[in-house]
């Protein structure tokens, strides 16, 4: 196997773990890490379709190459804002959870939210 | 087998084994300790892919600042109580079948590719010369692709403004949190001491010779911003006022210069975004600089978080 197919095998083996991740784990922290799993794998799969499109004097196709770059530091300015949310959310209430159930039921021996 | 097909199996492995470790670890600090591994691991398949200039942001970006951010936010919710039940056996078989599924289309995906595959290179060497660049990665952000990038950097400043927009309103103006403890080890003050002078020199290097080889304004200001979170993280410096003048305009000047230079395309070279014959490169070069600034200014804002205390007089 060639390192393209390898690292895009690995690629969809990453969307695959990650969207696992996503829907299992209830803690909102690790659904991040989990969403950004995702992304390096999509951001590898694209990466393998600059690879391919390698011709004449380029090893790679440098407009994929471009755009994972970019993908990059919005992935990150994204994490950012939802951590800044989440802190936000346990600052205010003590609990971040995405459980809308959590938010109604009786808390310290008081009725509704 | 050569040795370099039996390490990029092996380097597969790790990487995989390494993601699975994130979502399965037990606290979410070792699991973004684990993260940040991966991160650095990923940077080498990047190499391997022929893709430096992506492995240098990978690595400045997707595994260290990102690293910066999730192991600040982790110490911090780690210490709340759980708030939820794990879920029951049947959503996750549920959830691992939908996974399964989805990973084996793309990998499909991946076997079936178009062959020969599409690619943009033929176009973009065409014109490499005219833009006085070498490196083409480069040439597509900045100059084929330039309007992306522009708009990529509003996203940034709309996530610096995202993020100080949580803050309590009395707060507004004010300065985030230090980003260490009150008395921090003497050992990250004398790195931050020792590391940011050379980093700074690193960071302007990459942004300059990115025009003709792998690096680039992303990359040095990736690795300008991580000087300032070491300096922030030794409490050498702190976090600046969100309300201060200068701050904001050095944020939006990355944006703004691009676009400006942009608008003034039409006057010079014919059209929006266009650069004049034989001008190209330095003021690709000018445009990368306020980008450069913008960058190492955003990251460490998006890093330090909201204001958490009262602007002052």
């Amino acid at each position: 196997m060639s390192p393209p197919i390898i690292a895009g095998f690995v690629g969809a083996g990453l969307v695959g773990l990650g969207l696992y991740a996503l829907i299992v784990n209830p803690e909102p922290l690790k659904k991040l890490l989990a969403f950004n799993l995702i992304g390096s794998g999509v951001f590898l799969v694209f990466g393998i379709v600059a690879r391919r499109g390698a011709v004449g004097v380029f090893p790679f196709d440098p407009v994929p190459q471009a755009m994972v770059i970019t993908g990059i530091v919005v992935a990150f300015a994204a994490s950012a804002l939802a951590v800044a949310l989440m802190l936000r959310l346990a600052e205010e209430s003590g609990r971040v959870t995405l459980d809308p159930d959590a938010w109604t039921k009786p808390d310290d021996g008081a009725e509704g939210p | 087998m050569t040795l370099f097909d039996a390490l990029d199996l092996a380097l597969a492995a790790i990487v995989l084994g390494l993601a699975a470790w994130t979502i399965a670890a037990r606290e979410v600090f070792s699991a973004v300790v684990g993260y940040v591994a991966y991160g650095l691991l990923l940077a080498i398949v990047w190499v391997r892919l022929y893709a430096p200039d992506v492995a240098l942001m990978e690595a400045a970006i997707g595994s260290g600042v990102t690293g910066v951010l999730l192991v600040a936010a982790s110490t911090r919710l780690g210490r709340l109580p759980k708030a939820e039940a794990p879920p029951g056996a049947a959503l996750k078989i549920a959830a691992a079948a939908l996974s399964l599924i989805v990973a084996g289309l793309l990998a499909a995906a991946v076997l079936y590719l178009p062959d020969p595959a599409p690619s943009l290179a033929p176009e973009a060497d065409k014109d490499l010369a005219a833009t006085g660049l070498g490196n083409a990665v480069t040439a597509v952000l900045i100059a084929y692709r330039s309007f992306d990038t522009m708009l990529e950097k509003v996203v940034l400043v709309l996530a610096v403004v995202g993020v100080w927009s949580v803050a309590p309103d009395r707060f507004w103006g004010g300065a985030p949190a230090p980003l260490g403890p009150a008395a921090p080890e003497a050992a990250l003050v004398f790195l931050a001491r020792i590391l940011a002078p050379i980093g700074i020199v690193i960071g302007v290097q990459m942004f300059w010779v990115g025009a003709d080889d792998p690096g680039g304004a992303f990359q040095g200001g990736a690795i300008l911003a991580a000087m300032w979170i070491i300096v922030m993280m030794a409490r050498l410096a702190e976090p600046p006022r969100i309300g201060s003048g200068w701050l904001r305009l050095a944020l939006v000047s990355g944006p703004a210069v691009f676009l400006l230079v942009g608008l003034a395309g039409p006057l010079m070279a014919g059209s929006f975004f266009a650069f004049p014959a034989g001008f190209a490169k330095p003021l690709i070069l000018f445009i990368e600089a306020f980008m450069v600034l913008s960058i190492a200014l955003t990251l460490p804002l998006l890093v330090a978080g909201p204001p958490s205390r009262e602007a002052g007089p």
